[in-house]
């Protein structure tokens, strides 16, 4: 089986968000990048299938060279190859499409991507993806089996969780649950050694255009004082809920 | 042209989403000069979305449909905006929205922006505000393709009433077998129970409630308040409450009108969740808690005597109120 896990290079999730040029770009300056969470646990799923089930993982990434660290992490992590399309990544439709001619080119058996970015949170790339490249698609997955051309997947719904069968090729947005947290792993010396070494190709982008772009940010407005009530005056709480903030 | 809008139902009876999902369309519809066309699948009675200010009901009763499946809820959907040479299409942000809208969006060529908070700010060039970087700050985006998908953040409009009368069409839209490509085998899922996602109020507890034989008390506030129950990432890692129930960055979103929290310190990746929820209320013993920093109300003190005294309360309120 061949696994095609797609990375997204975030912010880590405790940055401080700013924005620059009149507020139409994301201030990286301090910033440091990790891979977006929900990949780590689609990452670690993947590995899993290599070591118990002989799959070949390649990493890919739609970016500027600055996200080759990022790349070389997941290497360290136990990937065996990792592919950078050389572009910016600037509409889920644009990536979708990169990501779409290296899939038929690669001939992928499993294409594992996160439910979402936890920076841009569009929620797009995966779903556009398998349609695109005419594969099956199962998103917030929380659990995948994969046995010869069939997958068994569980999907989180809202209030539960179903599971679905289906077969190969696939496209899934992982997430939470994929995978145990204490599976996650960190790069150890050896693994950071061998990733030094593996391949990583560069490729050019194809032509794709773009159907959305982002114009302009935003920082919410600064929230105003909490309101503080005494422990022993709970009614005023009951009444603040009904009669200011009309909640109850 | 109309705007066209996907009605989320539920055992044959419409989410509220559905009636948020119409609440906006009609005035996304009143700002093209243009009418509001919606699909309902597999729902008894149509007529409440008359309500929220729906023109047209294409109404697809299939037995085949009968579980949400991805390729053939958007085949569907295709198959009715082409019909309706809709321009502008509308989904919320249930899981299964989320999971059909970038597949709608390839099969209908349309540029797609999720998590869109409010009306669009402009129609032409078509400028909609949506948040980003888990709700730390919005984004403007330019949708620039000819079809417009939009993905509307849950609780971000709520419920506007007009007046009106819908037509309603049965609609019988074609299938195939490769729309079945994905088969559900089996649906978990707890009835009778308010989930994180359709509630307007979530009491949720964390590692400050020492362990889950403490749990009680929360259940009871929840109850009082037809609330459903949440809980920090540590609480479900320890399995103190199950997974379902994390909410936070990495768990589940709550965009609820009310979020009480007891008990949790509010660090970055639990409020980065919760920041969509309108009113939020932390229940805290120690003062310097970052919660206090983003929360509406506070109560600092010792939830083990706050929150049974909050209960009595309400069920007083209640009482008062009923
Ligand atoms: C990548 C990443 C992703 C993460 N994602 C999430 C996420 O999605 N959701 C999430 O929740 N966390 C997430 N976390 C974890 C997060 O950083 C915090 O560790 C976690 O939210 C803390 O949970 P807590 O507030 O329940 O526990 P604690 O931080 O231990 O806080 C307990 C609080 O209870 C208070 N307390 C103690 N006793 C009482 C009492 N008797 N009465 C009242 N108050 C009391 C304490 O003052 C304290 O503030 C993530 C972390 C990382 C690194
Ligand atoms: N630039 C990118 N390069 C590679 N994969 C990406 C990129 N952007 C998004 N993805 C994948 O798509 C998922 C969802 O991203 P998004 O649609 O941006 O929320 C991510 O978790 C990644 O797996």
């Amino acid at each position: 089986m061949k696994i095609l896990v797609c990375i997204s290079h975030v912010p880590d999730t405790t940055s401080k968000i700013n924005f620059t040029e009149d507020n139409t770009k994301f201030d990286t300056n301090g910033v440091q990048f990790v891979i977006n969470p929900n990949d780590e646990f689609g990452l670690t799923r993947a590995i899993w299938f290599k070591e118990k089930q002989g799959a070949s993982v390649t990493v890919v990434n739609v970016g500027g060279s600055e996200t080759e660290p990022t790349l070389r992490k997941a290497l360290a992590i136990g990937a065996d190859e990792a592919i950078r399309v050389n572009a910016e990544a600037t509409d889920g439709f644009f990536v979708a499409k990169q990501l779409a001619k290296v899939v038929e080119d690669g001939d992928f058996d499993l294409i594992i991507a996160g439910r979402e970015s936890i920076d841009y949170n569009g929620g797009m790339v995966p779903g556009m993806l398998a349609s695109l490249t005419n594969a099956n698609f199962i998103n917030t997955c929380i659990g995948l089996e994969v046995n010869g051309d069939t997958a068994t997947a569980t999907r989180e719904i809202d209030g539960g969780k179903e599971t679905l069968k289906t077969s190969l090729p696939l496209v899934i947005g992982a997430q939470k649950g994929l995978v145990e947290e204490s599976d996650l792993r960190i790069p150890n010396m050896r693994g950071i050694m061998m990733a030094r070494k593996k391949q990583l190709t560069v490729l050019e982008p194809v032509e794709a255009n773009q159907e959305t772009k982002a114009v302009q940010f935003e920082k919410p407005a600064p929230k105003g004082e909490v309101k503080l009530i005494s422990p022993d005056n709970v009614d005023e709480l009951v009444n603040l809920l009904h009669n200011e903030a009309k909640v109850i | 042209m109309s705007v066209l809008i996907y009605t989320e139902s539920e055992n044959g009876k419409f989410k509220k989403i559905a009636f948020e999902t119409a609440s906006y369309a009609k005035e996304v519809a009143e700002k093209l000069g243009s009418t509001v066309t919606a699909v309902a699948i597999n729902v008894d009675d149509t007529s409440e979305l008359s309500k929220y200010g729906v023109d047209k009901v294409l109404s697809v009763k299939n037995e085949k449909l009968s579980n949400f499946n991805v390729k053939a809820y958007a085949d569907v959907l295709q198959q009715a905006a082409t019909k309706e040479e809709a321009k502008v299409v509308i989904l919320n942000s249930s899981a299964n929205d989320k999971y059909l809208a970038p597949v709608l969006a390839i099969s209908l060529n349309a540029g797609y922006a999720s998590n869109v908070v409010a009306l669009p700010e402009s129609t032409s060039p078509f400028k909609v505000k949506r948040t980003a970087f888990t709700n730390k700050a919005f984004n403007i985006t330019e949708i620039t393709s000819d079809i417009k998908l939009i993905g509307l953040a849950k609780n971000s409009f709520g419920l506007k009433e007009h007046e009106g009368a819908a037509t309603v069409d049965a609609f019988d839209p074609t299938l195939n077998e490769d729309d079945f490509s994905i088969n559900v085998e089996a649906v978990d899922k707890a009835t009778g129970k308010v989930t994180i996602a359709d509630a307007e109020i979530v009491v949720s507890g964390g590692r400050g409630l020492k362990g889950p034989e403490n749990w009680g008390m929360i259940e009871d506030l929840a109850e009082v308040l037809g609330a459903a129950t949440a809980c920090s990432k540590p609480v479900s890692d320890m399995g103190w409450r199950p997974h379902e129930e994390h909410v936070g960055q990495t768990g589940k979103p709550v965009a609820s009108n009310l979020y009480i929290a007891v008990g949790i310190s509010g660090a970055i990746q639990h409020l980065a969740g919760i920041n969509a929820s309108k009113v939020k209320v932390v229940i805290n013993n120690d003062p310097e808690a970052p919660f206090f920093k983003a929360a509406d109300y506070g109560i600092v003190g010792d939830a083990f005597e706050v929150v049974p005294e909050l209960i009595e309360k309400l069920k007083e309120f209640k009482a008062n109120n009923a």
